[in-house]
């Protein structure tokens, strides 16, 4: 059912666990639906310099949020919000349809994360809508 | 080491059933309906599997009907019923703990007119006989109430419903399509009408289902056409499966009493094993159960990863979980227990067969726990749930 790319980012998870000293954190989904993403960025010169995951989900959601958190290291944050569902979903070789709702939940944790690092920054920008 | 701990989806078809099968695909290939002799081995085939598979429930030959498979088996039935009897009522009962092919045709049966009841069970999964009572009124014709739930285990009472059936001339049909080749069923004691079963659930081959259908009872066809199956089930008989599944009947018959004690007694380790882990729920009934069914809740994770992981182990199970399937909906068999929905994500089944050992149960209670550490760590909630706002929403504890 799921790529190698999934299998791999479940199985071996990249940048797992809490960050108690994040610069931004943004929480998406409800484990009543059946999943909930949890992410962590640390931000230096508008760039996302760590990411981390914490995600109650399907294998699908937890190779989501793997492969966000590599994806978004290194670019600044502008770059950061302009990744899409289908670009997380592309890098892991795809999805099954039924299940592209964890790419969705991904990208919006992410965007909900640099949120709130720029509410943080006294910035306080408004989530600019998915593209 | 491989594990198959998955017999609720499918088990193995045994060697000896291949056998009887063969000849149906090759030599013997003719069309049951045929009267020349090619055609007349083949009928004896079916006739033969008939008596076999009546054997096996205590039934005669003439209350079986070959159907593809159980889910067509259940729709037959309660759709036949419902439809044979609508003159005398339009309403009908079912449980919360039935399989889809029950309950999308009884919602079917809601749309062409008729009104249903879906009786809750308690916690335990089992659906309590006076609640039957009390469900019926004067315009109940049919009630359908699964032996056992491939989900959790639990056996249901039927006998005692089907006491209450008979007192008020309703027709009562069970879905045995996970019980049989699990436990003994016999149709007499049961005391039903119409019971269900699937060959592939007791080492029979898939595509081969039947519908015990009790003398006297008149069902309206689920399947237009010819005449087989006594013109109540038309089209061309899958010769080579109704032929093994009548050997997997006999050899289920024969080898089901020494077999069960066995398989018993490793469920109950894997259980105990498993309990011994924190947060984790046993689901179904602690002793009204089928023998090889072990089904529990973990906590904090869901359990498409505990099914995937498990599985690159070796270890085949199931998940009620609503990631596992296509419909992204939990477990309805949980829920009507009472199981919360975040909790029912986690669901894991384990279902053994004659196959499995004690070495596996041992290697399965050695990878779990830390299969179920694995992902507690990826988990914001391996601290627990924290608190539950309204409309569910879980707030990790800190």
């Amino acid at each position: 059912m799921y790529s190698k790319e999934v299998m791999d980012h479940f199985m071996n998870p990249r940048n797992v666990g809490e960050m108690p000293d994040a610069d931004g954190v943004g929480s998406e989904g409800n484990p009543v639906c059946g999943d909930m993403m949890k992410l962590f960025i640390k931000v230096k010169d508008n760039r996302i310099v760590e990411a981390k995951f914490q995600t109650f989900g399907c294998g699908a959601a937890i190779a989501v949020s793997s492969m966000i958190t590599e994806m978004i290291k290194g670019k600044t944050l502008e770059e950061a919000m302009s990744i899409s569902k289908e670009q997380v979903a592309s890098a892991l070789g795809g999805l099954p349809p039924q299940k592209m709702h964890c790419s969705n939940l991904g990208a919006d944790a992410l965007r909900k994360a640099i949120d709130d690092y720029r509410q943080k920054q006294g910035k306080g920008e408004e989530t600019s809508p998915l593209p | 080491m491989e594990c198959y701990f998955d017999h609720v989806a499918t088990t193995p078809l045994r060697p000896e059933v291949l056998d009887a099968m063969m000849p149906y695909f090759r030599e013997e290939f003719g069309n049951p309906l045929s009267i020349y002799p090619l055609g007349t081995k083949a009928r004896e085939a079916v006739e033969n599997a008939r008596e076999q598979v009546a054997g096996l429930i205590n039934a005669k030959n003439t209350e079986i009907i070959f159907t593809s498979n159980g889910a067509e088996a259940n729709n037959f039935a309660l759709r036949g019923i419902a439809f044979a009897r609508q003159h005398e009522g339009k309403h009908i009962i079912v449980t919360r703990m039935e399989h889809h092919s029950i309950l999308n045709s009884a919602r079917f049966l809601e749309k062409m007119g008729f009104t249903a009841t879906y009786l809750p069970p308690d916690k335990y999964g089992l659906i309590d006989p006076e609640a039957v009572r009390k469900a019926i009124i004067d315009e109940t014709i049919v009630i359908s109430v699964i032996h056992a739930s491939p989900e959790v285990g639990t056996i249901e009472p039927i006998s005692e419903i089907a006491s209450i059936a008979r007192e008020r001339n309703i027709t009562l049909h069970t879905d045995a399509v996970a019980s049989i080749g699990n436990i003994p069923v016999d149709v007499k004691e049961l005391g039903v009408d119409l019971l269900s079963m699937s060959a592939h659930q007791f080492n029979g081959p898939k595509g081969a289902g039947a519908l015990y259908l009790r003398e006297g009872q008149r069902i309206i066809p689920l399947i237009f056409g010819g005449i087989q199956e006594g013109g109540r089930r038309a089209g061309t008989e899958n010769v080579p499966a109704i032929a093994g599944m009548g050997r997997a009947a006999e050899i289920s018959k024969a080898e089901l009493p020494m077999r069960v004690e066995n398989i018993r007694q490793l469920r109950d380790r894997l259980i105990k094993g498993i309990m011994k882990l924190e947060d984790v729920h046993f689901t179904g009934h602690p002793e009204r159960r089928l023998p090889g069914h072990a089904s529990f809740c973990v906590e904090y994770i869901e359990g498409e990863g505990m099914l995937l992981m498990l599985a690159a182990k070796g270890i085949y199970v199931a998940s009620g979980s609503a990631c596992t399937s296509k419909a992204l909906k939990s477990s309805p068999v949980l829920l009507s227990m009472g199981v919360p929905t975040h909790v029912a994500h986690g669901s894991v089944v384990f279902t053994l067969g004659a196959d499995n050992t004690e070495e596996q149960i041992e290697y399965a209670l050695e990878e779990f726990p830390q299969i179920i550490k694995r992902l507690r760590e990826l988990s914001p909630f391996s601290k627990g749930w924290g608190e539950i706002e309204e409309g569910g929403t879980c707030i990790p504890k800190k």
